[in-house]
């Protein structure tokens, strides 16, 4: 039984574009030789962090958003643990609605039989942003009696 | 001998409507709160990086939990400080 999941992890910031590359790759490539697929992939690129660690101020985040099953997961996890190179990851095990959601933004996943029913839905745009501008967005502060 | 109709307020005494508060996910039909989203979550949190209580923003007892859940993944992955002055 493969399960959504999505994983993001960040590497230190004193790799070059080629190491950091190869990184990924070798994250990518476990996905694929345990009979996973990848979804979709977002390289957010070097990003300044909210707080240090281990004292870095920046990291490269990558997502890969991939379909595993649940037994390899603890060896992802391990392998990030004992990878020097990542300083952060975090894996995330996607519901129904987590998994409407990332096919919205990056257009529906491929299946082996294609829903007729799916295709009634206006193409999806490549980039929804998470809210529409119209919802109001002002939190109150005011005191309560 | 003051009656009713002669007390007199030095300021009006000021009667408030309340506005009613809503769940913006609830009205919206948001059913997943992304933890990628820093600039989304922000909204939650006051300046010191907390999570505001549900009675200020008016967030459903399912949805604060899965806004704090979000906040949470989002602080791990140092897309938000834990702790922090002047966030917005």
């Amino acid at each position: 039984m493969l399960r959504q999941y999505e994983t993001v992890f960040i590497l230190t910031p004193v790799l070059s574009d080629i190491q950091m590359k190869e990184a990924v790759a070798k994250f990518r490539d476990m996905i694929l030789a345990d009979e996973g697929e990848i979804v979709y992939e977002e390289d957010w690129g070097l990003k300044k962090l909210a707080y240090p660690i281990q004292k870095k101020t920046t990291g490269f985040y990558h997502l890969i958003g991939f379909k595993a099953n649940p037994e390899f997961i603890q060896k992802l996890e391990l392998q990030y643990r004992r990878d020097e190179r990542v300083i952060r990851y975090l894996t995330f095990a996607m519901d129904k609605h987590a998994v409407a959601y990332a096919e919205k933004k990056h257009g529906p996943a491929k299946e082996d039989a294609p829903i007729p029913v799916k295709e009634e839905r206006s193409a999806p745009k490549p980039k929804v942003p998470v809210l529409d501008e119209d919802i109001d967005i002002d939190i109150e502060m005011e005191e309560e009696d | 001998m003051a009656t009713s109709s002669e007390i007199r307020f030095l300021n009006p005494p000021t009667v408030e409507v309340k506005k009613k508060k809503y769940c913006r996910f609830k009205k919206a039909g948001i059913k997943y709160i992304d933890y990628k989203d820093p600039e989304f979550l922000k909204r939650f949190l006051n300046e010191q990086g907390k999570i505001l209580p549900r009675r200020l923003t008016g967030t459903s007892l399912k949805f604060q939990r899965k806004v704090a859940q979000a906040v949470k993944r989002a602080r791990h992955l140092a897309l938000l400080p834990y702790v922090t002055d002047l966030l917005k």
